[in-house]
């Protein structure tokens, strides 16, 4: 569905993102590991259109999408959440999700009809879905840092996407949030058939949920294959563990 | 966004309709006129505060739309034999056409890149107008532009001016509260995001300063229907700063806060600068203090108030 080869960046002459490549099939989920600032937002932000790539192509369902604008890129079936909260802090919780819906639906040159009717059924079901819809009148920057990554989520479900990326989605969560953020994740994928590939610290999130493991060191792409070819592939411990004999568990 | 202030509102405009309409059976003829001013005033501020308290979008120099509606009226029903009439049409829409030429000068920037070109832009147009004298009238502008009887007198001149007003912000509140509108706002709190979600950004911006430009434009020609006259410094920066203060004055992020803004502004102007030619010394202190105390104006600050008051 997503084919990624040898893509470049580079900021001032800091190669951030240097010959990765990822390939990722429909149903699939794929997670992205790396130390930090290995490269992988911004292997994120090139696929998603936020940067535009010095070089190597981004295929998605076999079109070339490399560069284009991410409005663009989000008509095609493509969402994402962010690393760092990146909600619309002054609407509330239903409006942050609804504007997504609206726009999925090409329907923010409607200079008329009142939104408060608009699209409200669909907004719901997704709130309902990742369990946000109890404070669905709250006003986003009043909610907790783990509501607010969730909501993330929600805003990226809003344009109904067949392909989601999700920005370490359970960063600064409590033990409790992150359960329940995987197994919503889980749910996407099972009860909604969304291909997803993430990037995420917790080692333990990646092996439990995640088909295939491409691994990111410096900006490039190191390994990409199953949880068992990436825990036991020495390049990996050298980059992670420091040269350490253990496999990765 | 909820919003306790205008919960049930609507028995509240019609009540503040009702009392418009009858100020001119209780109130003398000056008094008129200054209501008539705050109306069309207040239709500029909230012209500007569409694209600057709910698109974000850094709009500097909005009176060179209210002075270009304003001189596309006049010019049109002095140069031209056609109806009168057809110069409130085109003063609007000459405004709204400009709006969208500066637009897509300025959108390529953002913030206050945005706003220092734009105003750079207004004061060329400004330039244009104030010298071109033979055209414009220059720096004296023009006098006793001609009305249709009807509006001609100061009664008709308020009832035309009500009457636009209230259509022209009835509209823009649709707008606001419409899929565009949403949009528009999220783009205001997060434009990489939006573009995330499928909105094309800068056109929804460009969209949006165009009908800003529009209403700035109605707003101008109701002036001169009030005035008979325009002048160059109907579209000189200083009152594009005034119309920023009525918008953070009033709450940029309320509806009617940049008319009650207008409302603060004009009144300070009429009746301060009565008792000192220094009335901008008056208006800074009160700026300061609402910067301090009322971080998100009068009305924002009374929203907040009845907000807490209805939870306890």
């Amino acid at each position: 569905m997503l084919e990624v080869t040898s893509l470049q960046k580079s900021f001032d002459g800091f190669k951030a993102v240097n010959n990765a490549s990822l390939s990722v099939k429909e149903g699939e989920v794929v997670a992205v590991i790396g130390p930090n600032g290995a490269g992988k937002t911004t292997l994120f932000n090139l696929i998603t259109g936020v940067l535009k790539p010095d070089g190597g192509k981004v295929l998605f369902k076999g079109e070339d999408i490399t560069g284009l604008p991410s409005y663009k890129v989000c008509r095609r079936g493509m969402s994402r959440s962010f690393q760092v909260v990146n909600v619309f802090p002054r609407l509330t919780v239903f409006e942050n999700v609804q504007v997504s819906v609206l726009a999925k639906q090409k329907r923010t040159w409607n200079l008329f009809a009142p939104s408060a009717k608009l699209a409200v059924s669909e907004t719901e079901k997704i709130l309902e879905n990742v369990g946000l819809a109890d404070i669905k009148d709250a006003t986003s920057a009043a909610l907790s840092h783990g509501e607010r990554k969730v909501l993330e989520i929600a805003i990226a479900l809003g344009g109904s996407p067949e392909f989601l990326i999700l920005d370490e989605p359970t960063a600064g969560m409590s033990p409790e949030e992150t359960t329940r953020c995987i197994d919503l994740i889980k749910q996407l994928k099972e009860k909604l058939g969304i291909t997803i590939l993430f990037c995420e610290h917790d080692m333990e999130i990646v092996f439990s949920i995640s088909d295939r493991i491409m691994v990111m060191v410096r900006g490039s792409t190191i390994i990409e294959g199953t949880c068992d070819d990436v825990r036991c592939c020495q390049e990996v411990q050298d980059a992670y563990l420091g040269g350490s004999d253990a496999c990765l568990t | 966004m909820k919003n306790p202030l205008l919960r049930g509102k609507l028995p509240w405009v019609i009540a503040a309709l009702i009392v418009l309409f009858l100020l001119p059976v209780f109130l003398d003829r000056f008094y008129v006129y200054l209501a008539a001013i705050i109306l069309l005033t207040g239709l500029s501020a909230t012209s500007l505060n569409f694209v600057l308290g709910y698109g974000g979008v850094f709009q500097f120099h909005h009176a060179v739309f209210y002075g270009i509606g304003a001189y596309g009226t006049a010019l049109m029903i002095i140069k031209s034999n056609l109806s009168p009439w057809l110069g409130f049409i085109v003063g609007p829409v000459v405004a709204g056409i400009l709006g969208f030429v500066i637009g897509v000068i300025c959108i390529r920037l953002s913030k206050l890149y945005f706003g220092m070109l734009q105003i750079s832009l207004g004061s060329l147009v400004w330039a244009i107008v104030y010298r071109w004298y033979s055209f414009t009238g220059g720096d004296d502008g023009i006098h006793g532009v001609p009305l249709p009887d009807i509006i001609s007198s100061p009664n008709g001149a308020y009832y035309f001016t009500l009457i636009v007003t209230a259509v022209s912000m009835f509209i823009l509140y649709r707008m606001i509260r419409s899929p565009f509108g949403s949009a528009l706002q999220g783009i205001r709190d997060n434009p990489v995001r939006s573009e995330m979600i499928g909105v094309n950004v800068k056109l929804q911006q460009l969209l949006a300063l165009t009908i800003a430009g529009f209403f700035g434009g109605v707003a101008g020609s109701l002036f001169v229907v009030v005035d008979n006259t325009v002048f160059p410094d109907m579209m000189f920066w200083t009152l594009s700063l005034e119309l920023i203060i009525m918008c953070l004055l009033g709450g940029w992020f309320s509806f009617l806060g940049p008319m009650v803004g207008a409302g603060i502004i004009v009144l300070l102007r009429t009746y301060v600068s009565g008792l000192t030619v220094y009335w901008a010394l008056i208006l800074g202190i009160i700026m300061m203090l609402v910067i301090f105390f009322l971080p998100n104006g009068v009305l924002g600050y009374l929203d907040r108030f009845v907000k807490k008051k209805a939870r306890s």
